[in-house]
């Protein structure tokens, strides 16, 4: 930062707000998209004009309206209200599982990077066997096998995402293994759990962060995915995937469920992505590196 | 090279055995009685013994794992447990439909999406370069089923133009055609933009690079650089990708096929996985890795073969 634009920094953070937006109108919007789905996510059973899971038959196939934004479904139910609560599910589901994955993909990869050499060549052949099974496949055979249900949904995921974490992990202490500070602090006699703890994971865990947040979409796109096959969140919980699917049998009678259940998820992943994407290019060269 | 090809079909192959080993694994480590599972708690003792003995799994795990590689071996990847035929002709008639769908996914993609990827790197900062900067990034992110819903609802419902369920009548080319585009528009649109952007990258990269300031110093005509020096190695990580998405397709052909009512070895594995008829839903599945495995490989020999740079290290 130069001095000049050290001194304009005095008028306050709003207006370097509204200078950031100027400057990056992409990165701007997905920090938008993302607090909404986040405000709904967190605030959304209290918001919701009417009871999500309320059946109400009377009212079923309702075109969107002022009273129903946008129409209610064969049972009657608010899609809106559904909407709203989906993220919290969408949301939830997203970041436990990513979580997860980082944690388990931390370990692993630590291991495999500095751990013995046969330990890294059996955990990379693994890795790149779950790798080389297309996502939405694997979900659906652990599906098959365990039965359609939030945990299996869960399960997948993390198996899913935690070689992907484990690998850069691997790469990154790779690199920063090699290091002459760590041949120091190895040559002044620290153990390997010390080194591991306090020197690679602390260099490790920033860039890994990153690839994570930009990982939310894919996640709750892979969620809705396998519940619009059935394979999901089981019902009556209100998945934008379960939307999707039930309006997807009535197109022809209430488009407006389908055109509904898209929606969410076409903000949440151009929110994050259009986010990740200006985090990125604004990162710390330091960590860029490893990206 | 012939030893790089050599090590990195044996790779692929590992690899491969290590999926097979896992899927049976899988099926080892579920809670429960498989033939249960599979047939559901209202079946019969005698439907359940049959099962039992037909997968075999009162043999010990090992001689099991035996006899399901010996089996994959000859080709023989299990018994429909409904229709009783084997899973690998169902697979062989279902695999030619994903096949074509997902080549046209991403044909339209790789057709639309290198030229774009091409201009917008030699016209920096233009028009048309920021649009596709934006539509890129926007496209990559939605998911194929929410694209496949909404262009139903345009195209096939809305305007009435194209048809929605099925392949198409036998025979009938101009029928199958009509019933390839929206699932295929529906497939490659995500890669039109992740295309353009990986090509755009690549050709910066290479412009910048000092045999194309050579290429200019000796009066080559730009429409020469680009298309014979630039390209050629800006295509390179193109093809790599290319490969990878093989496997994002499979995953987004199966949503496809499912919303589409289209015959192919996704929704095979989805109808299969809703009933729980485990020989056929492991059948797709080993069917899709080994395609996916195979591909990648090739695609690492391909550009070995392309790259003189690669070529001479080899």
């Amino acid at each position: 930062m130069t001095l000049a634009s050290a001194q304009r920094s005095e008028p306050g953070r709003i207006a370097g707000l509204v200078r950031w937006a100027r400057r990056d109108p992409m990165g701007a919007m997905g920090l938008a998209l993302v607090l909404l789905v986040v405000f709904c996510g967190v605030f959304g059973p209290w918001i919701t004009p009417f009871d999500p899971y309320k059946i109400n038959v009377p009212d079923k196939f309702q075109a969107p309206s002022l009273v129903h934004w946008m129409g209610t479904d064969n049972l009657g139910r608010d899609i809106f209200s559904r909407i709203i609560v989906g993220s919290r599910i969408a949301l939830s589901v997203g970041m436990s599982t990513i979580g997860m994955a980082l944690a388990i993909g931390l370990m692993l990869g630590l291991a495999a990077g500095y751990g013995p050499r046969w330990l890294d060549n059996i955990l990379m052949l693994i890795f790149d066997s779950i790798y080389s099974f297309p996502t939405v496949i694997l979900g659906l055979t652990v599906a098959t096998l365990l039965g359609a249900s939030i945990t299996t949904l869960m399960l997948v995921v993390v198996v899913i995402q935690t070689p992907a974490y484990a690998r850069l992990t691997r790469t990154a202490t790779l690199t920063i293994k090699s290091s002459e500070y760590i041949l120091a602090i190895e040559s002044l006699g620290a153990s390997k759990l010390r080194i591991i703890l306090l020197h690679l994971l602390p260099n490790v865990i920033g860039p890994l962060l990153i690839v994570a947040s930009m990982d939310i979409p894919s996640v709750v796109a892979l969620e809705a995915g396998l519940t619009y096959l059935g394979m999901g969140i089981p019902p009556p919980a209100a998945s934008w995937g379960r939307t999707l699917q039930e309006g997807y049998g009535v197109i022809r009678v209430a488009p407006w469920i389908v055109v509904a259940g898209g929606i969410p998820l076409i903000i949440t992943t151009l929110g994050f992505t259009f986010l990740g994407e200006s985090l990125r290019d604004n990162l710390d060269p330091k960590l860029r590196r490893f990206l | 090279m012939l030893l790089y090809a050599l090590q990195r079909i044996g790779l692929s192959i590992l690899i491969l055995i290590t999926s097979m080993v896992m899927l049976f694994t899988a099926l080892k480590l579920i809670p429960g009685d498989p033939a249960t599972i599979m047939l559901g708690s209202r079946a019969s003792a005698e439907m359940r013994q049959r099962i039992t003995e037909e997968l075999g799994l009162n043999d010990p795990v090992l001689v099991q794992l035996g006899t399901f590689f010996g089996r994959i071996l000859q080709g023989n990847i299990g018994t429909d447990l409904w229709s009783q035929r084997p899973v690998s002709q169902i697979v062989i008639e279902n695999l030619p439909y994903t096949l074509l769908l997902i080549g046209v996914g991403l044909g339209w993609a790789a057709l639309i999406g290198i030229p774009l990827g091409c201009y917008s790197a030699v016209r920096r900062n233009s028009l048309v370069d920021r649009i596709t900067g934006i539509i890129s990034v926007g496209t990559i992110s939605i998911p194929s089923f929410v694209v496949a819903i909404y262009a139903i609802l345009l195209f096939a419902i809305g305007l009435g133009w194209l048809p929605v369920i099925g392949a198409g009548d036998v025979g009938d080319y101009r029928d199958q055609a009509m019933h390839l585009i929206l699932p295929g528009f529906a497939l490659g649109l995500g890669w039109v933009g992740y295309l353009a952007r990986i090509v755009r990258a690549s050709m910066l990269e290479v412009m910048g690079e000092n045999h194309i300031r050579t290429a200019r110093a000796f009066g080559l005509s730009e429409y020469r650089i680009i298309s014979s020096y630039a390209l050629r190695i800006a295509i390179l990580p193109t093809i790599t990708l290319l490969a990878v998405a093989v496997g994002g397709l499979l995953s987004s052909a199966v949503f496809v096929e499912a919303i589409f009512a289209r015959p192919g070895i996704g929704k095979l594995i989805v109808d299969a996985a809703s009933m729980r008829n485990f020989p056929v839903v492991q059948g797709g599945v080993l069917t899709t890795v080994a395609l996916f495995a195979m591909t990648m490989p090739i695609a690492d020999l391909l550009v070995a073969w392309l790259d003189p740079r690669i070529r001479a290290t080899l």
